[in-house]
C-alpha cells in the first residue's frame, strides 16, 4: 500500500498524486501512440470510436455526474455537432474552424436548453431533454435542403492544412489529440472553482447558494459545456460514419450515452473512460450473446435496447458507483490484503437533512 | 453601529403567519441570539436573511444597504454566511473540498483561465488552501481533512459546517441551532469557538439556540419569538425572567 507524504499544498492541486501515476498514465499515452502501427485497421477504427465516446461521455459526465442534471437527450447534441460540422465543412469552411464552430453551435443550443431547464430537475428534466432530442431528430429529417433528410448527407473527407486525414491512421491521431485535450480541460475545470461550484449544485442547491454559487450561471454553464463537448464528439463521429442519417441519432444513442456515464461511474473521470470502453465492447458482446440464444429471441429487433435497459437497471441497483466504484473496491482489496474489510465501503445512513425550503 | 437591521419584517405561507412585524438590529461584534418554542419563526428569520424566502413586508439592511431584494448568492457575496439546523453539506466531497467551495465568493479567475489552469488559478487555489488550513486549525479538524462527509459522525458534521461558513470569511454569521445533536463536551467546545470567532475573527454572530446554558455563556442580547411575534429583546437573564417568555414556554 502506498502512502503519499504530503509536504506541500500543490500536491493536492496537481493532476497526478505521485510519480507512479505519472508513469502509468505516460505509459498509457505512449501505448496509444504506438498501438495503431501494430494493430489491424479494424481495431484502429474501433479505438477511434472509443475516443469519440470518451469525448461525448466527458460532456455528459460534467452534466449528470458532476452537476447532477440528468439529460436523456444528448444524442441531439451529437447530431447537431455532426450536421453542423458536415454542412459547414462542405460549404468550404476550413476543417479546424468548422470543428470548433460545430462545438460552439451545439454549446449555444445547450445554453438555451440549460436556461429553459433551470426550474426543472430529475424526471422532469429527463423528459424535457428527451422531447428536445425528438424535436432535433424531426427537424433534421424535415430540413432536407440542408441535411438531406432521410436520403442522408455525405460527409466530405477530412482535409486539414492541405493534408488528408481520411485514412484510419491519420484520423486516429486527430481524435487522440482531441480526446487528450478534452480530458485535460475537464480535469482542470474540476479542480478549480467552476468544478467545485458544479459539485456544490449537485450535492445541495440550497447550500451552494448560501456559499455564493450562482445557480443560474452554474447550471447554464454546465449545459453549455456538456453540449459543446458532445457536439465536438458528434463532429468527429460524422467523419467516422461517413454518411449522416437522422436514424444515427435516435433515443437509443441517448440511452447509450446515459449508460456510458452510469456504468462507468457517476462523478468520476475514470468512469468516463471505463464507460466508453464498456459501450464500445457491448455490441460485440451482444453479437456473441446472440449465438447462444434460441433463434426466436436472437433475431428479435428489440434485443439491443432490452440488454441496454437491463444493464442500466443492474448497475443502478447493485453498483451505483459503476465500474469505477468496482475498480476502487478491487484495488483496495489487494492493497490492503489480507486486512480488507467488506464494510469499508458501506455508507452510513444519511442523517436527516434540513427541511427543503423550496 | 449596527451591522445588520431588520425593520418590521413579515412573511406568511398560505394562511399561516410565520413572522409578523419583527424588528431588531445587531451591533458590530455582537453575539445576538434568537430563542423561542418550536414554530416560533426562528429559522424563518434566517431563511429570510438568506433570501430563500421573499419578504411579504419589511426590509433588511446590511451596513445600511437594503438587501431585501437581492438573490441568495449575492447575500453570500456581501459577507453573510450561515449553517443549517440539520446540516446541509456537500455529502460526496471531502471536508477539505467543502471548505474550499466556501471560497467561491472570493473567486477572481474566469472560467476560461480555469479551463487551462493558468498559473493565477493555481496561485488562487493555494491562497484559498492556506486560509482553509487556518480554519481547520482553529476548529481542530485535521483528522477529518480528507474524509468524505457521508462517513463523518453528526457532531463532526456540525463543526465542519461551522468551518465551511467561516471559510467564506463572513462579516455576519448565522448559526442555526449550532448545539443541536452535540454532546455536552462538544457543546462546551462550541461555546469557546463562538467566543473565538467573535474575538479573533471579529465576526458578528446571529444564533438560533435552545440551550439556555450556551445562550447565557456567549450571547450579548437575546430575542424571544413566539408564534411569529416578537416577545422581548434583552440580556439572557432579562429574557429568561420575562413573564411573556415563561408564558410561551410553560403556558399560563
Amino acid at each position: 500500500m502506498r502512502f503519499v507524504l504530503k509536504t506541500n499544498y500543490t500536491q493536492d492541486i496537481n493532476l497526478f498524486l505521485h510519480n507512479g501515476q505519472r508513469f502509468w498514465y505516460g505509459l498509457l499515452i505512449a501505448a496509444l501512440i504506438v498501438a495503431p502501427f501494430f494493430l489491424e485497421n479494424f481495431y484502429v477504427g474501433e479505438l477511434t470510436y472509443l475516443f469519440i465516446w470518451v469525448i461525448a461521455g466527458a460532456g455528459l459526465m460534467l452534466l449528470i455526474g458532476y452537476t447532477g442534471l440528468v439529460s436523456m437527450g444528448h444524442a441531439a447534441f451529437m447530431a447537431i455537432g455532426a450536421y453542423a460540422h458536415a454542412v459547414l465543412f462542405k460549404l468550404g469552411v476550413p476543417f479546424l474552424p468548422s470543428l470548433l464552430m460545430a462545438a460552439l453551435i451545439s454549446g449555444l443550443l445547450g445554453a438555451i436548453i440549460g436556461v429553459a431547464a433551470l426550474r426543472m430537475t430529475g424526471i422532469y428534466l429527463a423528459v424535457a431533454t428527451i422531447s428536445f432530442a425528438f424535436i432535433i431528430e424531426k427537424v433534421i429529417s424535415a430540413w432536407r435542403p440542408v441535411t438531406g433528410g432521410h436520403r442522408g448527407f455525405i460527409v466530405p473527407e477530412p482535409v486539414m492544412f492541405g493534408l488528408d486525414f481520411g485514412s484510419d491512421l491519420a484520423f486516429y491521431f486527430l481524435c487522440l489529440v482531441v480526446v487528450i485535450a478534452v480530458m485535460l480541460v475537464v480535469m482542470n475545470l474540476l479542480r478549480s472553482p467552476t468544478g467545485r461550484a458544479m459539485v456544490a449544485v449537485r450535492d445541495s442547491e440550497i447550500s451552494a447558494q448560501a456559499m455564493g454559487v450562482n445557480l443560474v450561471q452554474t447550471k447554464t454553464l454546465a449545459f453549455t459545456l456538456s453540449a459543446a463537448f458532445t457536439g465536438l464528439a458528434g463532429a468527429l463521429y460524422s467523419h467516422k460514419i461517413g454518411m449522416l442519417f437522422p436514424e444515427n441519432f435516435t433515443i437509443i444513442l441517448s440511452i447509450k450515452l446515459l449508460m456510458l456515464v452510469v456504468v462507468g461511474g457517476l462523478g468520476s473521470v475514470h468512469g468516463i473512460v471505463f464507460g466508453a470502453v464498456f459501450i464500445s465492447i457491448l455490441p460485440q458482446l451482444i453479437a456473441i450473446l446472440r449465438d447462444f440464444l434460441p433463434t426466436w429471441l436472437a433475431q428479435r429487433r428489440g434485443l439491443e435496447p432490452l440488454v441496454f435497459g437491463a444493464i442500466l437497471m443492474f448497475f443502478l441497483m447493485f453498483e451505483p458507483l459503476g465500474l469505477y466504484g468496482r475498480w476502487v473496491k478491487i484495488r483496495s482489496y489487494f492493497t490492503q490484503f489480507p486486512l480488507y474489510r467488506k464494510s469499508t465501503f458501506k455508507r452510513q445512513k444519511s442523517y436527516l437533512r434540513t427541511e427543503r425550503v423550496h | 453601529m449596527s451591522v445588520f437591521e431588520a425593520k418590521e419584517i413579515g412573511v406568511s405561507f398560505g394562511g399561516v403567519r410565520a413572522l409578523h412585524d419583527v424588528s431588531f438590529s445587531v451591533e458590530t461584534g455582537e453575539i445576538f441570539s434568537i430563542m423561542g418554542p418550536n414554530g416560533a419563526g426562528k429559522t424563518t428569520v434566517f431563511n429570510l436573511i438568506s433570501r430563500f424566502y421573499d419578504l411579504d413586508h419589511g426590509d433588511l439592511y446590511l451596513n445600511g444597504e437594503n438587501i431585501s431584494k437581492i438573490s441568495p448568492h449575492e447575500v453570500a457575496a456581501r459577507g453573510i454566511a450561515r449553517t443549517f439546523q440539520n446540516t446541509e453539506l456537500f455529502e460526496n466531497e471531502t471536508v477539505l473540498q467543502n471548505l474550499l467551495t466556501a471560497h467561491h465568493t472570493h473567486r477572481r479567475t474566469s472560467f476560461l483561465s480555469e479551463m487551462f489552469f493558468l498559473p493565477k488559478v493555481r496561485r488562487q487555489d493555494l491562497s484559498f488552501r492556506e486560509k482553509v488550513e487556518d480554519i481547520i486549525d482553529l476548529l481542530d479538524l485535521q483528522s477529518y481533512r480528507d474524509q468524505r462527509i457521508d462517513a463523518l459522525p453528526f457532531g463532526a458534521r456540525k463543526i465542519v459546517e461551522l468551518g465551511r461558513a467561516l471559510s467564506l470569511e463572513p462579516e455576519l454569521l448565522l448559526l442555526d441551532e449550532p448545539s443541536s445533536g452535540l454532546n455536552p463536551e462538544e457543546t462546551e467546545d462550541l461555546s469557546f469557538w463562538i467566543e473565538d470567532i467573535k474575538e479573533e475573527l471579529g465576526v458578528t454572530v446571529i444564533m438560533v439556540e435552545h440551550d439556555m446554558n450556551l445562550l447565557g455563556q456567549v450571547s450579548g442580547r437575546v430575542m424571544a419569538l413566539n408564534d411569529g411575534e416578537l416577545l422581548t429583546i434583552g440580556t439572557p437573564e432579562e429574557v429568561r425572567e420575562h413573564p411573556d417568555v415563561i408564558n410561551a414556554y410553560l403556558g399560563e
